[in-house]
């Protein structure tokens, strides 16, 4: 019997308590086939308790969840099948290698051995570990786990993947690389879920994002939505020379549209619509030659997305501050 | 999107998923031989320490006194090897998520840990051969003949093997591995040297005499002690069997209990 759903998986007024924590508080989500879901929380936002009901590891109070048609609480054999989790630890053997990492998982999806060993060797290659496949994991870079551990998520062919705060701990080169993953996985018509709190990694990758805090949806759309809603990217000039400041005001105010904010320390800011306005700015101020000594565009922080979005800040308020492309 | 290489699900499914797992418990002793090798050198070493201590003493020879010591030092390797495996392997993959991995594969919810349970019956194999070789080194030779050599490491084989449900269980409840290696040492001593291991029960000082009576450690060495020395075993054997079966009867369904509904 195969149900057929146009969602990669969908959720409907999941609710969890844990003794007195309200962990979910109703959250209802549906993702199309194929796309990829960021949703984005601070801490205890229920970002996780969402991807352990989805990924049959635990049961809502109420509400109900399906992943790829199949309900999760009736149908968790069907429903395993079908997706792969990557969690917040990297849940591969140190003490194996790479290899039998992901031949272990080939062998426990009953791939014949020959198989198993064909999936891992395709793998190992696909996430740049061929020269690793046979040294101990206990000897790979933070990096690498996290590659081994969504190299393992993929041996079943997943159509739904959950990637719980896949970037966490990776130095900024190697998150890039990661994110290429990730889109790559994307490409070949997977659903994924990924969890994270940064608005950047969200923005980086999803179709669609849902933000969440205390067990609630507080707000979803597309990234670009989402951005209309908090407010674009921002560029913040600091001048060398705070002589300056009156003809660099004026190139900011001629391309963003609006008078820019004077900072103290000669540090002028203007909300802008994106990238363009960005390299525009870049150009005009090479061409009048004005020297600055910092100058960047950057997404607004999830602080500030959640004080736009609550009015309050963040319940968890240890999210700091991220600075994006830095010119 | 179809799956290319769809799973079937086919008979013994759960089997043949926790033997791949015991495989990868294996692997990692290979790698990582620590906890084995303590439970083959502790024991070998209590061996050494008493023989030398008071083999004069009790027994009058060394020679004696080994053949007294040895099958107590015997039913500690295999009592050890359960004691500080499984329990800890289980709470490790736990903590790390591994579990969650294993969880949201297509398999019995119950492979990861039958699959470390199996593998520490290779252990325990292991743990027996190395004792019996080192005790052939001191020269302890079994008197009762190879049925009651073979009959006598399966009773210790199979206490360990019944005792470590109780380890799995305080592994899956308690919050740290470091904790149950904790635990486990603790009841270690009492457990393991509160016993006919070293002299007699009957000239233990009396609190320390009823402790060893009641502890089923004691009937195991002694219904080992029997069997390799060839010796009239009474009812050593039966007390040890109905150790095993009670011990595996109240803690493996609370083990396997704890363990599913672990989230």
């Amino acid at each position: 019997m195969v149900t057929v759903s146009d969602h990669g998986f969908e959720t409907e007024g999941l609710a969890k308590r844990f003794g007195k924590v309200t962990a979910l508080d109703g959250v209802s989500l549906a993702v199309p086939r194929g796309q990829v879901l960021g949703l984005l929380g601070p801490n205890g936002a229920g970002k996780t308790t969402v991807i352990r009901v989805l990924a049959t590891l635990l049961r809502p109070d109420s509400g109900r969840a399906s992943v790829a048609g199949f309900d999760v609480a009736r149908r968790p054999g069907q429903v395993r099948r079908r997706i792969a989790l990557s969690g917040q630890h990297t849940s591969v053997d140190e003490e194996l290698t790479g290899l039998a990492n992901l031949v272990m998982i080939g062998r426990l999806l009953d791939l014949p051995r020959a198989q198993a060993l064909r999936r891992a060797a395709e793998l190992l290659a696909r996430f740049g570990l061929e020269d690793a496949a046979k040294r101990p994991v206990a000897g790979y870079s933070g990096g690498m786990r996290r590659r081994l551990d969504l190299a393992a998520s993929m041996v079943g062919h997943p159509e739904v993947v959950f990637l719980d705060e896949p970037s966490v701990g990776l130095d900024p080169g190697k998150r890039d690389e990661l994110w290429q993953m990730i889109r790559g996985l994307s490409a070949d018509g997977v659903t994924v879920l990924l969890t994270t709190q940064y608005l950047e990694e969200a923005d980086a990758l999803a179709d669609a994002i849902t933000v969440i805090d205390q067990g609630r949806v507080i707000a979803s759309g597309t990234p670009a939505d989402l951005k209309r809603e908090v407010g674009g990217h921002t560029i913040a000039v600091r001048l060398n020379d705070p002589a300056d400041t009156d003809v660099a005001a004026g190139i900011l105010a001629k391309v963003a549209g609006r008078t820019p904010e004077r900072s103290t320390r000669h540090e002028l800011v203007v909300p802008v619509a994106g990238d363009e306005d960005f390299f525009e700015i870049t150009a005009r101020l090479r061409e009048h030659r004005i020297g600055v000594s910092e100058l960047s565009l950057r997404l607004p922080s999830l602080d500030e997305v959640f004080l736009t979005l609550t009015g309050a800040p963040t319940s968890a308020a240890n999210d700091t501050d991220k600075p994006t492309k830095a010119a | 999107m179809t799956a290319i290489e769809q799973p079937r699900t086919r008979p013994l499914a759960w089997l043949r998923h926790s033997l791949v797992l015991a495989r990868r418990s294996l692997a990692k002793t290979t790698r990582n031989p620590g906890p084995i090798i303590n439970g083959v050198v502790t024991p070998a070493l209590f061996m050494v320490l008493f023989l030398y201590l008071f083999g004069g003493s009790v027994a009058g020879s060394t020679a004696d006194y080994l053949r007294y010591l040895f099958p107590g030092i015997l039913v500690m390797g295999a009592g050890l090897a359960g004691m500080v495996s499984t329990g800890t392997n289980i709470n490790l993959d736990l903590k790390n998520g591994v579990t969650d991995r294993f969880r949201s594969l297509p398999i019995s919810r119950l492979a990861p840990l039958l699959g470390s349970v199996l593998a520490d019956l290779v252990r325990y194999l292991l743990a027996v051969a190395i004792l019996f070789a080192i005790g052939a080194l001191f020269g302890f030779r079994v008197h009762g003949g190879l049925a009651a050599a073979l009959a006598a490491a399966g009773l210790a084989i199979g206490f360990g093997f019944c005792l470590s449900w109780v380890t799995v269980f305080v592994g899956v409840l308690v919050k740290s591995a470091d904790s149950v290696l904790a635990i486990s040492f603790i009841s270690f001593l009492p457990l393991q040297l509160g016993t006919s291991l070293a002299a007699p029960v009957e000239t233990l000082p009396g609190w320390l005499r009823t402790w060893a009576e009641i502890n089923p450690v004691t009937h195991v060495m002694n219904a080992c002690r029997a069997l390799l020395n060839g010796t009239p075993v009474g009812g050593t054997v039966t007390t040890t069997l109905i150790w095993c079966a009670a011990l595996f009867v109240v803690f493996c369904p609370l083990a396997i209990h704890a363990y599913s509904r672990q989230q």
